[in-house]
């Protein structure tokens, strides 16, 4: 738990539009002076509202976008794809997961393909090492080997999120960015993907960026939260003291506005005792 | 007496495998003043039934019902222009996507504009008083200069507040929202919800919300009925159903709450399949 494994140092990233013919060029600061680090295992929780620059963070940290300016370590290395192109071998190290699982899969790849891809791109390896890697990866996420060559529309929502987790896991990442992955999902489902994710994670020693505006959720799953208002962190803490002691006002705000299902509540808000 | 009153509703589409039942046996009522919630997951069909009531279902599908009432009249043979006159009066609907639920091509005035020509007999000058009226109401700043904005020039809040002021324009007796803050943030989803209620009580209107937000059922339901894959599973009061859930699809849901997690692993719904699929077939 103790080795640091990305480490961002005060991240900025600028947005510029180009201006009309009347209209002087505008520039969107969409993160401004972001430093966290995420430790070997851990789970770092990223919330906010939308617009905030939870995203946009997410895609420098996966390596599709650079910083205008900031540190970005990752296992010591600096990395800035701006004036470096990212390698193959940097790339294994953090991988994706978006939030949709409809349009994260390309309808016309079967789910063999889907999970080879990441390793013809990346790796050397031949066909049949491939195959075997992809059916071992199917049967770790929960699905099973006859999945190998069928297409995602004849897969549920839940399903589906389990093999862009499988493609995520494909290359053995050790840092795993997750954006919104169970918002599209069912509460049942939800929770089954929850249970796969805390398995993978003790499997392989990931750690976990986990991004999402669902505080229960969050409270369930991070070790420490990071609160996002505008493209700055304004609250960034261990879980039990951001849920337990809030200090910025957003904070409180965002924890008042979370609905709660507790019997408690109900009670309190019907007036009964 | 009820506002409307559903009794053993059932929706089959025809599908080129066969008939398949969206909707199996489903009773319920609302009173007014009463808050009803019903959940389920993804095609549990929660929506299906609440669009058979509106006739909002394509021409594939048959409903059949021993009763579908609404303020004691028989609602389920309507005529296209009966139901016209009936639908965004009487009975109002809000949907998931507040910016895919507006048009586009015009201006949110003109749209509420539109409502109000149809169901009202109120004059050109009087309309517009009125929109900026029910604007003022749900909470949009600037009422006036708004009315002539277009929907791609709103938030997503704001369009779903435009969506409601549509929706109780002509004084509904029954609202029907669903999932009305799902596609919201949760700051947004805290004040369309207490918007909704605030206007729930001031208009004593019979409230249905259609959700799957455990945590939104229990902040605002005072009744809620459970559906999973077509049937209903159970319908109590909302402080019962969370204190002493008694159908194992409830129970089972409940469990998979993450706030209620007391171990490492959620329990997921699949591990109580079992207990509730045996109950479904002794039924």
């Amino acid at each position: 738990m103790s080795e640091v494994i990305l480490k961002a140092d005060s991240l900025y990233r600028d947005y510029i539009t180009s201006g009309g013919l009347f209209k002087p060029a505008d520039v969107v600061h969409a993160l401004k002076d972001i430093s966290f680090d995420v430790k070997k295992g851990e789970t770092l929780a990223v919330v906010g509202e939308s617009g905030c620059g939870k995203s946009t963070l997410a895609r420098i940290l996966t390596l599709i976008d650079a910083q205008t300016s900031g540190a970005l370590q990752i296992q010591g290395e600096d990395i800035n794809i701006k004036t470096h192109k990212p390698t193959a071998d940097l790339r294994k190290h953090v991988q994706i997961v978006f939030q949709n699982p409809y349009g994260s899969l390309n309808p016309r790849q079967k789910v063999g393909d889907v999970l080879e891809e990441p390793l013809v791109i990346n790796t050397k390896m031949g066909a049949a090492e491939r195959r075997e890697l992809a059916m071992a990866m199917l049967e770790k996420v929960g699905l099973e080997p006859v999945h190998y060559g069928r297409y995602p529309h004849m897969f549920s929502g839940g399903q589906r999120q389990r093999i862009a987790i499988a493609r995520a896991l494909m290359l053995r990442p050790k840092i795993l960015v997750l954006d919104e992955p169970v918002s599209a999902l069912d509460l049942s489902v939800q929770a089954q993907i929850l249970n796969l994710l805390a398995d993978i994670q003790d499997e392989f020693d990931l750690s976990y960026i986990f991004i999402s505006h669902d505080l229960s959720v969050v409270k369930y799953i991070a070790d420490r939260v990071m609160v996002m208002y505008f493209g700055e962190i304004v609250e960034q803490n261990t879980r039990e003291e951001i849920f337990n002691n809030p200090q910025h006002e957003y904070t409180k705000t965002l924890l008042a506005a979370t609905p709660k299902a507790s019997v408690d509540s109900i009670k309190q808000r019907l007036g009964v005792s | 007496m009820n506002v409307l009153e559903i009794q053993n509703l059932t929706v089959t589409f025809d599908t080129a495998n066969g008939p398949f039942k969206a909707v199996d046996g489903v009773n319920f009522s609302v009173d007014q003043n009463d808050i009803l919630a019903i959940v389920g997951e993804s095609g549990s069909g929660k929506s299906v039934s609440m669009l058979a009531v509106m006739g909002l279902l394509p021409k594939t599908a048959t409903i059949t019902a021993d009763k579908i009432e609404f303020e004691g009249k028989d609602i389920s043979n309507l005529s296209e222009r009966e139901r016209r006159e009936l639908i965004g009066k009487d009975i109002s609907m809000i949907f998931q996507e507040p910016i895919a639920s507006l048009n586009p091509c015009f201006t949110v005035g003109f749209q509420i504009n539109e409502m109000l020509k149809a169901h009202t007999d109120l004059n050109s000058n009087a309309r517009k008083e009125r929109s900026a009226e029910l604007f003022e109401l749900v909470g949009i700043p600037d009422p006036t200069k708004r009315l002539k904005s277009f929907p791609h020039q709103l938030s997503g809040g704001q369009c779903q507040r435009v969506m409601i002021a549509m929706a109780i324009s002509c004084n509904p007796t029954l609202l029907i929202a669903d999932e009305p803050t799902t596609a919201l943030d949760v700051t947004i989803q805290k004040q369309i919800l207490d918007l909704l209620l605030d206007i729930q009580t001031q208009n004593n209107m019979a409230l249905i919300m259609i959700t799957h937000d455990m945590g939104v059922v229990a902040e605002t339901a005072h009744r809620v009925v459970v559906q999973y894959q077509g049937r209903q599973m159970e319908e109590a009061g909302v402080l019962d159903l969370f204190e002493n859930p008694q159908n194992p699809y409830t129970k089972a849901l409940l469990s998979a709450l993450p706030e209620r997690a007391d171990g490492d692993r959620l329990p997921t719904v699949a591990d109580f399949a079992s207990s509730f699929e045996q109950t479904e077939t002794a039924s």
